[in-house]
């Protein structure tokens, strides 16, 4: 990947905060913490690894991205929106009544998700599934991804792990995980409400290739993915290193922010703020706002 | 009168009338459905024998996915197997599937709209020795309160093997209910079955107007034929009854019509009164035609060992309990 790429995956990554903080001061509800720290993987997947065409969601040989954690949709929405899947302005509807954007993704209303989700702890039995189903009919051959985002959070769930035990014993090598590891969930510290390290450890105990990254470095991510690519006799998890609420520092580390949406004036102000950094990319450039 | 077009067993009232599982019907007609469609997967947490199972496994093992012990996985893995175009039936006990993966049942296969067939085996009070634990008593509740879910209650292994065939053509997620015990055969192949279509089996003779209509659904259909057999020869009571197999959609036009003809209606089911097939039925007749009903099944208790008919006897499922039940809404009938 050279520089040209991994600045235009910045730019896009940085497009796609500004769009959730927008659409999280509007909403008045939601996630902050984990849509922010997604944002550069989104952008890497989108924009750059997946197989996809967002005027023709349905494309059979599409690569398929199921989101677990549906609670951080707000980047997956901000994502297909910057992707061409539907107009922005569409974004501000996020949460409304009859709105595309439901508060966790539902297919019924924007079909081109591979899956409605929010629940935690299914979403990759759900890929599973559709790894073992492509496994079915075309074997090893298939050139198809299966692409499952997950929190560190959902790791708690139990549900979780009897996926990753049956992916390790079909032996999915179609099948590449993304772990958020921003360290925290809604009560607290994940390490505090409940320890998951050694991680990569258990993992690897379940037979699973296992890689650990920084989730905010484009090289880093890349090179992850396409190793992931050619492991060719077990499923890949690549456990990203995050820090939440990444781009808003006053927010930044703090699992305060991981269920809510910026809604008092300081708050507002303080992401706004944030938002117009983010925007002159630190100054670095004029926003399109000034 | 049995009624002739139904082409019902003629053995149906002998002592040695064949009795069959109706976890063997599913079996079957997995098979055949699977023989029929390549499309057709199986799905199974650790139980492919007792589920029936076996029969797809061992003529198709490439279509099979052993699960494990692990029932929240059985229903997510079908959603995502059935997002690829498969038709997934997965198999468990009843109690686990859908009692303990409720929720990625809800969320991963209604919710998603994908066309899942949930097979639990070892439905009802029936299951006996195993005890409380095992004996899953609430699965229609559960199931028939899920949006797009379509739940099928079979009432021997022939109609099994119809229903499982049928909801292999459907895009709709659709739970099947199967008991363990053997269970005297009713039907033949020739008898009609249409998801969504309640079958009339028994009518007074001569085309009289009967007095109860007894809607039954399961295993407890026999039973239900065999007390209306009995009155008949008492020659006091005229009854109708109704075999209820799809619980849902509810064959509303068939039981307003049954409520509208004789004002008093008894429902048999092997399930908990609160929610089951009686309770889809009074919430039927209260908006169409309200009309008194008694309701025969399991009273808000859980089960214990021992054989099927001393717990059927012992929570008042028996043939007596529906006797009596006949003669209660009658004095209620206005």
């Amino acid at each position: 990947m050279d520089d040209q790429k991994i600045k235009l995956l910045a730019e896009k990554a940085q497009l796609i905060r500004q769009s959730i903080i927008e659409m999280l001061i509007e909403a008045k509800s939601g996630h902050t913490a984990g849509p922010l720290d997604m944002a550069d993987i989104f952008s890497y997947l989108y924009f750059h690894a997946l197989k996809h065409d967002s005027k023709n969601p349905g494309w059979e040989y599409r690569d398929r991205v199921v989101l677990s954690n549906g609670h951080i949709c707000p980047v997956l929405y901000a994502t297909m929106a910057h992707a061409g899947y539907f107009p922005t302005d569409e974004m501000k509807t996020l949460r409304k009544f009859g709105s595309k954007l439901q508060g966790h993704p539902h297919r019924d209303f924007l079909p081109a998700l591979e899956t409605s989700s929010g629940p935690l702890g299914s979403g990759l039995s759900q890929a599973v599934g559709m790894a073992i189903g492509e496994k079915m009919d075309f074997g090893k051959t298939s050139s198809k991804q299966f692409v499952c985002l997950m929190s560190d959070g959902e790791l708690d769930c139990g549900n979780s792990w009897e996926a990753m035990m049956l992916a390790g014993k079909e032996k999915l090598q179609n099948l590449t995980v993304f772990v958020d590891r921003n360290n925290i969930q809604i009560d607290g510290f994940t390490e505090d409400i409940m320890p998951l390290n050694p991680l990569a450890d258990k993992w690897r105990a379940f037979n699973w290739h296992v890689q650990e990254v920084d989730g905010h470095n484009f090289r880093a991510i890349d090179g992850a993915y396409t190793q992931a690519l050619a492991v060719f006799d077990r499923p890949s998890v690549i456990i990203a290193y995050t820090i939440p609420s990444k781009g808003i520092p006053e927010f930044e580390r703090q699992y305060e922010w991981h269920g809510k949406p910026p809604v008092t004036a300081e708050d507002i102000s303080t992401a706004r703020e944030a938002l117009h950094i983010v925007r002159t990319m630190g100054g670095k450039v004029k926003g399109e706002h000034e | 009168m049995i009624i002739k077009d139904q082409n019902l067993n003629p053995k149906l009232f002998d002592k040695d009338v064949e009795q069959v599982p109706i976890r063997k019907g599913f079996g079957e007609g997995l098979l055949r459905a699977a023989e029929l469609d390549k499309r057709i997967v199986g799905l199974c947490a650790d139980l492919v024998e007792s589920t029936q199972m076996h029969l797809f496994k061992e003529k198709f093992p490439e279509r099979y996915v052993e699960m494990g012990v692990a029932e929240q996985n059985l229903a997510s893995v079908a959603s995502g197997l059935a997002a690829m175009g498969k038709i997934p039936f997965i198999t468990s006990y009843a109690m686990f599937s859908p009692g303990r993966n409720w929720e990625q049942i809800r969320t991963t296969i209604c919710y998603n709209n994908q066309p899942v067939k949930i097979a639990g085996s070892h439905a009802g009070i029936s299951v006996g020795p195993d005890g409380g634990t095992h004996q899953a008593v609430e699965d229609l509740a559960i199931t028939r309160v899920i949006p797009r879910m379509v739940v099928i209650s079979p009432c021997d292994s022939i109609e099994a093997k119809k229903a499982t065939m049928a909801a292999a053509k459907t895009k709709d997620p659709t739970y099947i209910r199967l008991a363990r015990e053997k269970t005297p055969v009713i039907t033949t192949d020739e008898t009609p079955f249409e998801i969504g279509k309640a079958q009339l089996l028994f009518e007074p003779a001569g085309g009289a107007r009967a007095d109860v209509g007894i809607i039954a659904t399961g295993a407890l259909v026999y039973k239900a034929l065999k007390v209306a057999d009995e009155l008949e020869k008492d020659g006091k009571v005229k009854v109708k009854v109704l075999n209820l197999s799809t619980i849902k959609p509810l064959d509303e036009d068939a039981v307003w019509r049954l409520a509208h003809e004789t004002g008093a209606i008894v429902t048999v089911e092997e399930h908990q009164i609160a929610g089951g097939m009686g309770s889809a039925v009074s919430e039927c007749l209260s908006r169409h035609y309200p009309a008194p009903i008694e309701f025969i099944g399991v009273k808000d208790l859980f089960g214990q060992s021992g054989t099927p008919d001393e717990l059927l006897e012992y929570y008042g499922m028996g043939e007596r309990h529906i006797k009596e039940a006949v003669k209660k809404v009658l004095l209620r009938k206005k």
